[in-house]
C-alpha cells in the first residue's frame, strides 16, 4: 500500500486532468469514461475523449487484448486532445495494469480494483508478484481498492445475487473517482433512473455501488486529498457534447435540410463508421432514407440511383468499404452526378486494426479509381468540425455535381468534445436548382435537352430528374460527347472530357476562401497539417511558441483541390513538417505539386499524435 | 414533379433518336420491340419512367427509350434502381439485365432486389452466353458448353434463374421469349402491373455466339411438343391437341403424362398465387435436364408488403409521430448546458 495522506476536505484547484479508465471489456469502461465526461460538460470543464476498445467484441476476459479504456481530459482552458499522458489510471484488473501503465505520467495515480489482482489474473498477464504488493509502482501512487467485495457488500441489502451485484463495480470506480475530484453525482443518478427506469435491480445495485465509492472516498483515510477543475472560460452559449460521428450524422442531415433535398444513406455496417447509419436511421422525420444494403457496393449504388432521382445520396463506410465502392464511384465522376462517400478511416490494409485510427486513406481517395477520374476531397479535423465538412462536403457535390468523398478517421469519429450549438440561420445555404427547360436551341430553331452543357463558371452539367416532362435522357459509363451526352468514342472528344472532368475539380478551389496561416507566418517552420492531427499539432505548436519559438501552421480542410495559395505559401518557409498518421501520403503530393522539400512526421500505430511527439520533431527541426 | 395525368403516347414516344446497335438477327431487336410497343399500352408517362441497366448486350437497351435512363456498372443496376425506387416511389423503375450481368457479376443484388420487394420491373435477357466480351460460357451455359474459355467444354453446374429468382423470395416470377412479341407484351404488362419486385427471364437468341441455343424450345416446329403455357387457374396442358399434362406424383414430384392416361382430374390447375413457391419451384426446374418440355407464362405472382413504400411509411409515420425534422432541436439532442 502506498503512503497514507492527511485526509482533507478542501479541494486543491488543478487546471488540468487526464483520466484512464481501463478494464476488461465486459467492465463497462466506455460507459463509466461517458458519464465521468457528461458530468464534466456538465460542470462547464473544456474536454476531450479517446475511446479505445478491443476489436473483439468478446476477447478473452483478464488478457491484455481484452483491455478497453477510455480516456478523458478535462481542464479550465481550452484544450483540444484528449491528453498524451493520463494522471490518473484507474486499473480495473491486472491486464488493465499492463497495457496502460506506460501511459501514465511518473508520480501519476493508480486506482486499482484490489479483488481483481488475484493469482490467476496476474498469471494471465505474466505478473510473477503482484504489483500492488511489491515495490515495482514505486514511481506512482496507488490507492487499491477492494471494490468487488465492496459494491458486492453495498448491494447486499438491496438482495442482489453478488454476482449480478460485480457487474457494478464500474459505478464504485465512478463513485469513487468523482469524489476525487469533486464531481457531482446527482447527473449520473438522474441518468441511471432514466436509463434503467424498468430495469428496478440494475438501477438500484448500481446506484449502491455508485454512492458506495463515493462515501468510500470521504470516509477512508486512504484515498487523501481531493481536487478540484474548475469550468473552463468559454464563450456564452449554449453548448452539447458530441462525437464525430454524431456530429457528422447531423451535418448530414442539415445538408440536406440546407440544400433543401431529402436525404438517401446506402450504407453496410462496419466499424468505425456504422453509428453514422445508427444515428441516420433515428431521423426520418427530417425525410431521411436509409438502406442498410447487400453490401458496401450495392451502398454506394443506391446512393448514386437515389442522386439520379433528385436526392442529397450518401454512403457511410470505412476503408475496406471505400476499395469496394471505388467502381461505383467512378461511375458517378462518369455520369456526373452529385454523391458523399464518407469514409471513417481505420488502420488498414484489409481489416487491418478496425477500432484503432489512421489517417492513410488519402491516397485511395485521390487516386483509387481507374481511369482519369479526379474528385474533391475534404476532411474533418475535429468531432465537432465534422458536423461542418459534412455540410461542406455536400455543398460542393451538389454545385459541381460530382462525388465527394469525406475522411474523418476513428480517433474524431469516437472522441468527443463540448459544441457551442450553432444556430441553424447561421450556416450556409446549398442554392440547388434541378433544370426544368430545354437548354439547347438547335439550328432550326427547336429546342432540346442536352444534359451535358455546363455552367460557364463551375462546369457542373444541368441536373434534370425523373418526373420531368421533355428532359428525358440517359446517362451512363460510356464515353459521351461534352454537350448532347450521346455516346461519343472520339479521340478528340475524350481527351476534352477528360480535361473537362478536371477543370471542374480544379476550379473548385476558385472558391475556397485565402489558406490561414496559424501562429506566426513569418516562421522558418511551417507545420502542414490535415485531418485529426489537428489537436496534437495545436497542442504542440502552442507550447513551442509559448517556449519563444516561431512555428507557423497551416491545416487543410481541402485536399482536393488544394488550396490555390498553398504552393506559394509552403515555399516561404525553410522547413515544411507534415504530421500524418500514414507513412507521409500528403507529403508525396505537396512534393510531387510544388517541388518543395516536405517532410513526413509519420505515425502508424493506430493512434494519434500526442502533442510531446510533434512538439519534439518542431524541436528537432529548428536545431 | 409533373403531374401524372397521362397523355396518350404512342410507340413513337417512347423510341429515342439513338440508332440500335446489335447485331443484326439477333434476339434483343424483337425484345425492345415489344418494350416499346407495349409502354403507351400501360397508362404511364415517359418522363415517369426509368431503366437502369447494368453491361452486356441487353444492357444497351435503355438508350433507345425516350425515358430516364442508366446504363450503369456491370451488375450494379438492381442496386441503383433500388437507389432510384428509394428515393421516389411515384417513378416506374425499370431493370434490364442478362444472365451474366444478372446472375454472375450482380447476383447479389438481384437477390437481394427481389428479397426486399422492391417495385422494379427486372427483365434479364438470357441467351447463356457472354456476347459483348465475345463468347465466354455463362451462369446459364449447359455442362460441356465449348465456348471460348472453355475449348474442352464448361464444368460448371448452370443456374436455373427461375429457381434462384424463387428461392430469394421474389413475389412475381415469369419466363417468355424473344420469337413471341405478343406473349413478351402480356408478361411484361404483368410484370409492371405487380406491385414489388417482378423478375421475368427471357430466352434470347444470340445469334452470333450461341445461335439456336432454345431452338429445340421455342422453333416453330417444336414449339406445339416443347412448350407449356402457364395460364393462372387452368389445367396445365400442352401439345398440339392439348394431350399431355402436368401430374404431381405420390412423391411430390411432377411429370409429364398423357391426359388420356391419367384423366383430366389428375392434371395440376395452375395457382400463380399459391402462397407456397414449392410447386413454382417444381416448374421452374421441370425443364432442368434441357430436353424437357418447358413452361412458359407467369409462375408466380403473389403480394407481398413493397419495400420503397414501407421506406417512405416510416419517413411518414416518424413526420407524424415527432412532427417534422427541426435542426435547432436536435442538435440540442444530447441534451445541453449553458455557459453565461
Ligand atoms: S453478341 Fe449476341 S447478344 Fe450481343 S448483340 Fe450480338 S447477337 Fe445479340
Amino acid at each position: 500500500m502506498s503512503e497514507t495522506l492527511r485526509r482533507s476536505t478542501e479541494a486543491e484547484v488543478i487546471n488540468r486532468l487526464v483520466v484512464r479508465f481501463a478494464g476488461d471489456s465486459g467492465d463497462g469502461m466506455q460507459l463509466t469514461g461517458d458519464r465521468f465526461t457528461s458530468v464534466s460538460a456538465a460542470f462547464g470543464n473544456d474536454l476531450s475523449t479517446l475511446p479505445d476498445f478491443p476489436a473483439e467484441i468478446r476477447a478473452p476476459a483478464g488478457t491484455i487484448n481484452g483491455v478497453s479504456s477510455f480516456q478523458v481530459h478535462i481542464s479550465d482552458h481550452d484544450i483540444t486532445t484528449p491528453g498524451d499522458e493520463p494522471n490518473v489510471l484507474v486499473a480495473m484488473n491486472p491486464a488493465a495494469l499492463r497495457a496502460d501503465l506506460h501511459r501514465l505520467e511518473i508520480g501519476g495515480t493508480i486506482i486499482a480494483n484490489e479483488d481483481a489482482f488475484d493469482e490467476r489474473n496476474l498469471e494471465k498477464v505474466g505478473y510473477a508478484t503482484n504489483p500492488l504488493e511489491d515495490d515495482s509502482l514505486a514511481n506512482y501512487r496507488v490507492i487499491a481498492v477492494p471494490m468487488s467485495s465492496l459494491t458486492k457488500e453495498a448491494c447486499a441489502p438491496l438482495g442482489v445475487k453478488p454476482r449480478d451485484a460485480e457487474r457494478s463495480k464500474n459505478f464504485f470506480a465512478l463513485g469513487l473517482v468523482s469524489w476525487m475530484y469533486s464531481r457531482p453525482l446527482e447527473p449520473t443518478v438522474e441518468w441511471l433512473e432514466a436509463k434503467f427506469a424498468d430495469k428496478e435491480t440494475v438501477r438500484e445495485a448500481n446506484r449502491a455501488a455508485l454512492l458506495a465509492g463515493h462515501s468510500f472516498g470521504e470516509t477512508t483515510e486512504a484515498v487523501g486529498h481531493r481536487y478540484e477543475v474548475n469550468p473552463a472560460q468559454m464563450p456564452p452559449g449554449e453548448y452539447t457534447n458530441v462525437t464525430g460521428n454524431t456530429a457528422l450524422a447531423w451535418g448530414l442531415v442539415a445538408a440536406g435540410q440546407l440544400a433543401k433535398l431529402p436525404v438517401t444513406l446506402g450504407s453496410y455496417p462496419i466499424t468505425p463508421a456504422s453509428d453514422i447509419l445508427h444515428e441516420l436511421s433515428r431521423h426520418k422525420n427530417f425525410g431521411v432514407r436509409t438502406v442498410q444494403a447487400e453490401d458496401e457496393i450495392a451502398a454506394a449504388g443506391m446512393a448514386l440511383g437515389a442522386a439520379f432521382a433528385g436526392h442529397l445520396g450518401v454512403t457511410t463506410t470505412s476503408g475496406p468499404g471505400v476499395a469496394l465502392k471505388s467502381e461505383t464511384i467512378s461511375l458517378a465522376v462518369a455520369t456526373e452526378l452529385p454523391m458523399l462517400i464518407v469514409d471513417i478511416q481505420r488502420g488498414g490494409p484489409s481489416t487491418g486494426l478496425p477500432t484503432k485510427t489512421e489517417a492513410a486513406d488519402l491516397n485511395i481517395a485521390m487516386f483509387g479509381r481507374h481511369g482519369e477520374a479526379p474528385l474533391p476531397i475534404v476532411a474533418s479535423y475535429s468531432p465537432v468540425h465534422c458536423f461542418y465538412a459534412a455540410i461542406e462536403a455536400a455543398r460542393i457535390a451538389l454545385i459541381y455535381r460530382t462525388p465527394v468523398i469525406l475522411l474523418s478517421d476513428g480517433y474524431l469519429a469516437n472522441g468527443s468534445e463540448p459544441w457551442r450549438v450553432p444556430d441553424p440561420a447561421e450556416l450556409p445555404t446549398i442554392p440547388v436548382e434541378f433544370t426544368t427547360e430545354h437548354n439547347h436551341v438547335n439550328d432550326d430553331g427547336s429546342t432540346e435537352f442536352w444534359p451535358f452543357l455546363r455552367d460557364p463558371d463551375t462546369l457542373a452539367r444541368p441536373w434534370a430528374i425523373p418526373g420531368t416532362p421533355g428532359l428525358m435522357h440517359r446517362i451512363g459509363g460510356l464515353e459521351k460527347a461534352d454537350g448532347t451526352g450521346n455516346i461519343d468514342y472520339t479521340p478528340e472528344n475524350h481527351e476534352k472530357m477528360v480535361q473537362l472532368r478536371a477543370a471542374k475539380i480544379s476550379r473548385i478551389a476558385d472558391d475556397l476562401a485565402p489558406t490561414e496561416i496559424q501562429g506566426d507566418p513569418d516562421a522558418e517552420i511551417c507545420i502542414l497539417g490535415w485531418g485529426s492531427t489537428w489537436a496534437a499539432i495545436d497542442s504542440a505548436v502552442q507550447r513551442r511558441r509559448r517556449a519563444g519559438e516561431k512555428v507557423a501552421w497551416v491545416h487543410l480542410m481541402h485536399l482536393s483541390p488544394l488550396p490555390n495559395d498553398l504552393g506559394d505559401i509552403l515555399r516561404r518557409y525553410r522547413t515544411v513538417l507534415v504530421p500524418e498518421l500514414n507513412s507521409g501520403q500528403l507529403t508525396r503530393i505537396v512534393r510531387a505539386e510544388y517541388l518543395i522539400d516536405a517532410t513526413a512526421i509519420s505515425k502508424v500505430a493506430g493512434l494519434p499524435f500526442t502533442a510531446r511527439e510533434i512538439e519534439h520533431h518542431i524541436e528537432e527541426a529548428s536545431r | 414533379m409533373s403531374d401524372t395525368t397521362v397523355t396518350l403516347t404512342t410507340k413513337k414516344d417512347w423510341s429515342s433518336d439513338q440508332e440500335v446497335r446489335w447485331c443484326p438477327g439477333c434476339g434483343d431487336y424483337g425484345i425492345l420491340q415489344a418494350v416499346q410497343q407495349l409502354m403507351p399500352e400501360l397508362g404511364v408517362a415517359p418522363e415517369n419512367t426509368v431503366f437502369i441497366s447494368g453491361i452486356g448486350c441487353s444492357s444497351r437497351l435503355p438508350y433507345y427509350m425516350n425515358t430516364y435512363g442508366m446504363h450503369s456498372i456491370h451488375g450494379r443496376a438492381p442496386a441503383i434502381a433500388t437507389g432510384v425506387a428509394v428515393a421516389r416511389p411515384d417513378l416506374d423503375v425499370w431493370v434490364i439485365t442478362g444472365d451474366g450481368d444478372g446472375l454472375s457479376i450482380g447476383g447479389n443484388h438481384l437477390i437481394h432486389a427481389l428479397r426486399r420487394n422492391v417495385n422494379l420491373t427486372i427483365l434479364m435477357f438470357n441467351n447463356r452466353i457472354y456476347g459483348l466480351t465475345k463468347g465466354q460460357y455463362s451462369p446459364t451455359s449447359e455442362v460441356g458448353k465449348v465456348s471460348k474459355s472453355t475449348p474442352f467444354g464448361s464444368v460448371d453446374t448452370p443456374f436455373n434463374p427461375l429457381a434462384v429468382a424463387l428461392g430469394a423470395e421474389a413475389s412475381f416470377v415469369a419466363r417468355t421469349h424473344d420469337l413471341d412479341r405478343q406473349h413478351m407484351m402480356e408478361t411484361f404488362r404483368a410484370a409492371h402491373d405487380h406491385r414489388g419486385a417482378a423478375f421475368v427471364e427471357i430466352y434470347q437468341n444470340c445469334n452470333v455466339f450461341n445461335d439456336g441455343q432454345f431452338n429445340h424450345v421455342t422453333k416453330r416446329t417444336v414449339r406445339d411438343e416443347m412448350m407449356i403455357d402457364l395460364v393462372h387457374g387452368e389445367p396445365i396442358r400442352f401439345g398440339a391437341e392439348r394431350q399431355r399434362g402436368v401430374t404431381m406424383g405420390s412423391d411430390g414430384a411432377l411429370r409429364i403424362l398423357e391426359v388420356a392416361d391419367v384423366g383430366e382430374d389428375a392434371i395440376l390447375v395452375h395457382d400463380a398465387t399459391r402462397p407456397d413457391p414449392s410447386l413454382a419451384f417444381a416448374l421452374a426446374r421441370l425443364n432442368t435436364d434441357d430436353v424437357s418440355p418447358t413452361p412458359f407464362g407467369v409462375f408466380r405472382q403473389v403480394e407481398r408488403v413493397e419495400y420503397a413504400s414501407s421506406v417512405s411509411a416510416q419517413v411518414a409515420a416518424a413526420s407524424e409521430h415527432k412532427g417534422p425534422g427541426d435542426l435547432a432541436t436536435l442538435l440540442r439532442s444530447n441534451g445541453t448546458w449553458t455557459v453565461d
